[in-house]
């Protein structure tokens, strides 16, 4: 029997604030252990909670974004719980009036459009922050965290693989980021997924006991963790043991879900609505404006790079996942207009780069004027491809354009024929060894020539020019020969 | 009429954290009932022609700007903290990851 699994995600998105949802608190990561803290958000008795305008503005952004259902009127309510990173006893969230519903997202899986359904978004506080000590029986609390306001986006149980939930999760990060409603990242929690799935029978309506996933730390934890998930449920459903539904947390060095033992029960949360909080209304202009205010999101800045530059869909995509890269192509574009390579160039060595140093390409510095000419010089044969890739480089290290590198250096490649034509001359008869080698046959012997050639011209000149004039010469003295 | 048991108590009372002696959740159950009865009167007012409310005042919107305020000094944090080390609160180990 084939199983068909039914996942839904919740990610939690910390919107950019400079303070807290209900107080003055700053937000600053990495601060100090309860540096940030006041007696609004450690819950101490006789204070009141305002909420913060900006996050209600953003909300609302992400919401229209979202082509979700605006809330006419929201409040909060009190999620009650007892867990040590909770001061208050309580998490002022949202239950039965979220500032948004019914919205949806099309994400592209394997070159298919895949709608997925957004069940609801809402705004809430976060917790503390909870630090393990493997070797002590204590747990250590700071509530820096608790407070920042969180939006929590909910899709429906609408994705089917892994990697429509990745596919998911990597277009609404995109989303997120045109928008400017978070930074996203995930090493800091400014965004964090759980994901749910079940599994039924292929074609059943009804659905199975829901297994929660937490502790995801990447897109790529929520893939691996899902694709586990299935296979774990398929082996108990074939082994007929019962699935438990239960919250499980993803262990990437095992790599397994595991249950999560808590001392936490009974999740009763018996939500009520904040007193301290009066209701929000949301009126039809506001939606309204805030839509017309929203800027080009993702798909359409694909769809445009792929039309305007003739890209394709693989090309305007990643040049589209982040505002500062889409920004750069066509500033580039606009100065040096072959399009391909620059993508090209962006796409390989820039993000290379910034891949590997663990750089954010929206942060990363790299002025438009510099591929250009960068890209202009290679065209022109003034370097080589091998010293482009090394200026490229070092013009993003050291934040220079590669024009003043290449005069300050003289990397100029030797593009005169004539000299060539004397460089080749001298190796040649410097090692007529390799010379009779290779009329004899051996191969390898134009290799070696070439790289005494590229030597006597310290690594100036282009090593396929060198090989094509080595390879005339050695023919025509061979012929001589003959 | 008893609409209160005492083993929803009990299920409250965990919740809670209220530990109850021996016996308390049936006295306890009663007296609920009670309270529900008395607050049950309201319920012969009609209320058809009133617009659901979350809140008694005539409020809404009430929002302040984003803008940070100096926060309290880390010390004066944990002060009231029953265990701690340095300016970390220290509580039993809640979750066991192994």
């Amino acid at each position: 029997m084939t199983y068909e699994p039914v996942i839904g995600l919740e990610v939690h998105v910390q919107l950019a604030t400079a303070s807290k949802l209900f107080c003055g608190c700053p937000t600053t990561f990495g601060a100090p252990p309860n540096s940030q803290t006041c007696p609004v958000c450690l819950g101490l008795p006789g204070v009141l909670p305002v909420l913060n305008q900006r996050a209600f503005e953003l909300g609302i952004r992400v919401a229209v974004a979202l082509e979700c259902r605006v809330a006419e009127t929201m409040k909060f309510d009190r999620k009650q719980y007892f867990y040590p990173d909770l001061p208050k006893g309580y998490q002022i969230s949202q239950y039965d009036r979220p500032l948004a519903h019914d919205g949806h997202l099309d994400v592209a899986v394997n070159g298919a459009m895949k709608p997925v359904r957004i069940h609801r978004a809402h705004l809430e506080e976060d917790a503390g922050k909870l630090l393990h000590d493997p070797n002590e029986p204590f747990s250590y609390v700071d509530f820096n965290r608790a407070g920042i306001p969180l939006l929590e986006i909910v899709t429906e149980p609408d994705l089917r693989l892994p990697e429509e939930a990745y596919a998911y999760l990597v277009e609404l990060k995109a989303i997120l980021r045109a928008l400017g409603v978070s930074n996203c990242n995930m090493e800091e929690g400014s965004l964090r997924c759980d994901a749910n799935i079940s599994l039924r029978p292929a074609g059943a309506s009804a659905l199975g006991p829901k297994v929660e996933i937490k502790n995801l730390n990447s897109f790529k934890a929520v893939k691996d963790a899902l694709g586990f998930e299935i296979e774990r449920q398929q082996r108990a459903i074939e082994g007929r043991q019962t699935i438990v539904q239960e919250t499980r947390l993803w262990n990437a060095r095992a790599p397994a879900t595991e249950p999560m033992r808590s001392k936490e029960e009974a999740s009763d949360y018996r939500y009520f609505p904040e007193p301290d909080l009066v209701p929000f209304r949301i009126d039809a202009p506001a939606v309204e404006a805030a839509r017309r205010a929203l800027p080009e999101l993702p798909a359409q800045h694909r769809q445009r790079l792929a039309e305007t530059y003739g890209l394709s869909a693989y090309d305007a995509g990643v040049l589209a996942q982040s505002r500062a890269l889409g920004a750069l192509f066509e500033q580039a574009v606009a100065q040096y207009p072959k399009p391909k390579p620059v993508a090209n160039w962006i796409m390989g060595d820039l993000l290379g780069y910034l891949n590997a140093h663990g750089q954010d390409p929206d942060t990363a510095a790299f002025q438009p004027a510099w591929l250009a000419h960068l890209l202009q010089a290679l065209d022109g044969g003034a370097i080589s491809g091998r010293t482009a890739k090394a200026l490229f480089v070092e013009s993003l290290e050291r934040q220079r354009d590669p024009q003043e590198l290449m005069q300050e250096r003289d990397v100029r490649q030797i593009v005169d024929a004539g000299e060539l034509e004397r460089l080749v001359d001298a190796v040649v008869a410097e090692h007529q060894k390799s010379v009779a080698d290779y009329q004899k046959g051996k191969a390898n012997a134009l290799m070696f020539l070439v790289g005494k050639c590229m030597e006597r011209a310290r690594g100036q000149a282009n090593p396929q020019q060198l090989r094509t004039i080595l390879e005339r010469k050695l023919t025509i003295s061979r012929e001589a020969a003959l | 009429m008893a609409v209160v048991t005492p083993a929803e108590v009990q299920a409250v009372a965990f919740l809670a954290r209220v530990q109850l002696a021996d016996g308390q959740a049936q006295h306890v159950a009663a007296q609920v009932d009670q309270v529900l009865a008395y607050v049950r009167k309201l319920q012969a007012i009609p209320t058809q022609s009133i617009e659901p409310t979350s809140h008694v005042l005539p409020l809404a919107n009430v929002t302040r700007p984003d803008q940070t305020v100096p926060s309290l000094a880390p010390e004066e944090a944990v002060r009231l903290a029953p265990d701690r080390r340095g300016h970390l609160v220290r509580v039993p180990k809640v979750v066991d990851l192994s």
